[in-house]
């Protein structure tokens, strides 16, 4: 089960980037725009390639074997020995793969994206330490160095998101998302600190292989409190209720940042935590519980929220959330291959959506609102092409990369020891508001006539290629790429859950009949087909429509439009709360107590001196006097002791 | 032999006259003459001990200090001469520059 090869070329793969962010830093000014664009995605490019490499010298090796590479020793203190260390099993490879392929995608179409940008070498310096971070993240051997990628990310999210800081509220949300992942990261720390609490004496490497091996020996309540405080590190950086506030606002960025960080890669974090911890999970079904319920609420009420939003990218952004719950209930009805596969297809397509998203707003002069656009099916031909492939899978129309990853996760979901009928209706309906929301945005955006402004719609152009190339390719892959893990019994079955076995353990396949995987299968393609069916009606047949039902229905649409008021409920409950405490503190303690005794000491010291400097009369005269009189003392006291 | 107490009292009251001339003086001349005094009542000091125990030391010891005592004249003159040449005055109470 642990056999470790060791592979000494693993510390290249982060390194690379390590080595983009290092020239761009330093030379990206004077290197200039072109060769900014060859070193930043070039570095990625190589650091695929190595991974390439390491994918197969995997898959060469017998089916249970990890490639490790320890780089250099960490922290020897005491109990704890911890050492750099990257370790490559079925689970990392997969995740190296999607982060450094679509990555480098994301990189080259960045040079098009930002090709009116000036500080080109300072975006590409955080999109490079961005896929560092993120690839010392999956790499890590150990939790600490797992944590120390997962910091990594969440502070090139916030670069990236204020990355056009001179906007106040492009700052602002840079902020939200930094302080919000804050509060995850603080139960991520706790549950780390409990489970090496709980790891009885003797030294410790701290790495997965030991803590896997030792987790047995932890009292059961110490694991479920340690999992679920985990998982709320999770419901932090993947966005999921109750702290994914953060990620609608996260769309201040640049468009090929929130396709990367906020779509493919740094969002799916805790779902591929979870999935590393699987054998902490699985010893307690409570957590199991609690994830599966949250990752299908959060399903739900993301979709709802993305019925309602006009801004492309706030849609898109609704969505990743939904989408990354249903990867939360795929790990949490224990079905820990199914999300993982879902977080690959869903970076395929959701990079893609994104990046067409992207291509939308390049070729509309910045426009983001779908209520300006319309009928850019023909000025925008490969967008909306590449666009329609990426609309098909996250629908989960069969033969595209969503249907079977998340039609894995339904299924697992009503079959699974840990899932039960109710998540499976809750998953379900969010995939049918899934087609709907997706479609509407595809309508509004792509057909129709176009409502734009008149000099808007005059410079409407498809993106160059460095755009629609790597559109074009993730096309494919959200076609092919779920080719890998069909359903158990079609063609060469789930290849991809066998690939993860060694790492998930072999899970005992329910037996389901026939009959009833077929029809939960139906059943989540019709209602998906009734959602884009309700779409095309409410958008292409009877335009008016829309107008009619929000306000026929006036309050559920406002309370949809405006996102359950969560924001403002927050802001009510713990924002002003904390404010208003902030500042008595500040206006008593800090400038009473703390400034109070700073400058009090200050100013006894100068009164001090004040009178002390009377001595000091400069005049030579007096000090002599000083003098005599001293020496008269010392030589009375030394003759009369 | 005039006894070794005359010649201590002697130099107290020497030395007395040359510290109060020091503190209330104002001319630096006089100052610098009330010094002179000071070094010359110790001076006589060691010449009186040295004869009371019959050692040398104390009269070579004297030799140094009328040695000291020719160059500090020296150059204290010369810094009188040439801040009298500066500020027209050997007042100290006028040569306070270095004050605070």
């Amino acid at each position: 089960m642990h056999d470790t090869v060791t592979a000494n070329h693993l510390w290249l793969i982060p390194a690379l980037p390590l080595l983009g962010v290092v020239i761009n830093a330093t030379l990206g000014q004077r290197l200039g725009r072109g060769l900014v664009a060859i070193v930043a995605p070039g570095v990625v490019g190589i650091a695929f390639a190595v991974s390439l490499f390491t994918f197969a010298s995997l898959l060469s090796l017998p089916s249970g074997t990890a490639l490790t590479d320890t780089a250099f020793p960490w922290i020897h203190a005491g109990a704890l020995q911890l050492d750099v260390g990257f370790r490559v099993d079925p689970l990392s490879a997969v995740m190296i793969l999607v982060v450094t392929g679509v990555g480098f995608l994301i990189h080259v179409y960045s040079i098009g994206y930002m090709s009116h940008e000036p500080d080109v070498a300072r975006y590409f310096t955080y999109l490079n330490l961005f896929t560092f971070a993120m690839l010392v993240l999956v790499l890590a051997d150990s939790l600490p160095l797992l944590f120390v990628g997962w910091e990594g990310v969440g502070l090139c999210s916030y670069l990236l998101i204020g990355f056009w800081y001179d906007k106040e509220e492009n700052a602002n949300a840079g902020k939200k998302a930094f302080i919000v992942n804050r509060v995850g990261d603080a139960g991520f720390l706790l549950g780390t600190f409990l489970l090496f609490w709980n790891l009885g004496a003797g030294t410790h490497t701290f790495a997965f292989t030991e803590l896997q091996a030792h987790v047995k020996d932890i009292p059961l309540g110490v694991v479920t409190a340690a999992a679920l405080l985990l998982f709320v590190g999770a419901t932090g950086k993947s966005a999921q209720l109750p702290l994914y506030v953060w990620l609608p606002d996260a769309m201040a960025g640049p468009t090929p940042v929130s396709a990367l960080i906020h779509a493919a890669t740094m969002v799916t974090a805790g779902v591929y935590m979870i999935a590393r911890l699987n054998f902490l999970y699985v010893l307690t079904p409570t957590a199991l519980t609690v994830v599966a319920w949250i990752g299908a609420l959060t399903a739900l009420f993301a979709a709802t929220i993305g019925l309602a939003q006009n801004d492309i990218k706030k849609v898109l952004a609704y969505s990743t959330i939904s989408q990354l719950g249903y990867m939360f209930l795929g790990v949490g009805v224990g079905a820990f291959s199914a999300g993982v596969f879902h977080l690959m297809t869903h970076a395929f397509f959701k990079a893609l959506l994104f990046l067409g998203a992207g291509s939308v707003i390049h070729g509309m002069s910045g426009e983001q609102d779908m209520q300006k656009m319309g009928g850019l099916r023909k000025r925008m031909p490969i967008t909306f092409g590449t666009f329609f492939i990426a609309n098909l899978a996250i629908a989960g129309i069969p033969g595209f990369a969503g249907f079977f990853s998340k039609d894995e996760i339904l299924l697992r979901a009503f079959t699974s020891e840990n899932g039960s009928p109710a998540l499976w209706v809750l998953g379900a309906i969010g995939a049918g508001l899934t087609a709907f929301y997706m479609y509407r945005l595809l309508f509004l955006t792509f057909y129709g006539e176009c409502r734009a402004d008149a000099e808007v719609a005059h410079h409407i152009h498809e993106s160059p290629g460095a755009m629609t190339g790597p559109l074009v390719i993730l096309a494919v892959l959200s076609i092919v790429g779920g080719w890998i893990g069909l359903p158990s019994h079609w063609l060469w079955g789930n290849r991809f859950e066998q690939f993860l076995a060694p790492v998930f353990g072999h899970q005992d396949a329910e037996h389901v009949s026939a009959a009833l995987e077929y029809g939960l299968m139906a059943t989540s393609v019709g209602i998906a087909v009734v959602g884009i069916a309700v779409a095309y009606f409410c958008y292409i047949v009877q335009p008016g429509m829309p107008m009619l039902i929000a306000w026929r229905a006036k309050g559920l649409y406002d309370l949809l439009f405006n996102k359950y008021y969560v924001d403002e409920l927050y802001d009510a409950i713990v924002v002003q709360p904390i404010r208003r405490l902030s500042d008595k503190l500040w206006r008593s303690v800090d400038a009473g107590v703390i400034d109070g005794a700073v400058n009090g000491a200050a100013e006894a010291v100068s009164m001090a001196g004040g009178v002390w400097r009377r001595w000091q009369t400069g005049n030579v005269q007096h000090y002599a006097l000083s003098f005599f009189v001293g020496a008269v003392v010392l030589i009375g006291y030394l003759a009369w002791r | 032999m005039v006894p070794v107490t005359y010649y201590l009292v002697l130099s107290a009251i020497l030395f007395a006259i040359g510290a109060v001339g020091v503190l209330i003086r104002r001319n630096v001349i006089v100052i610098f003459m009330s010094i002179e005094l000071m070094l010359n009542a110790v001076n006589l000091l060691f010449v009186a001990f040295a004869r009371q125990w019959h050692a040398m030391d104390g009269q070579v010891i004297v030799f140094f200090v009328m040695t000291v005592a020719a160059a500090e004249a020296a150059v204290g003159l010369a810094i009188i001469i040439s801040m009298f040449r500066g500020r027209e005055t050997t007042n100290v109470d006028e040569l306070n520059l270095l004050r605070w």
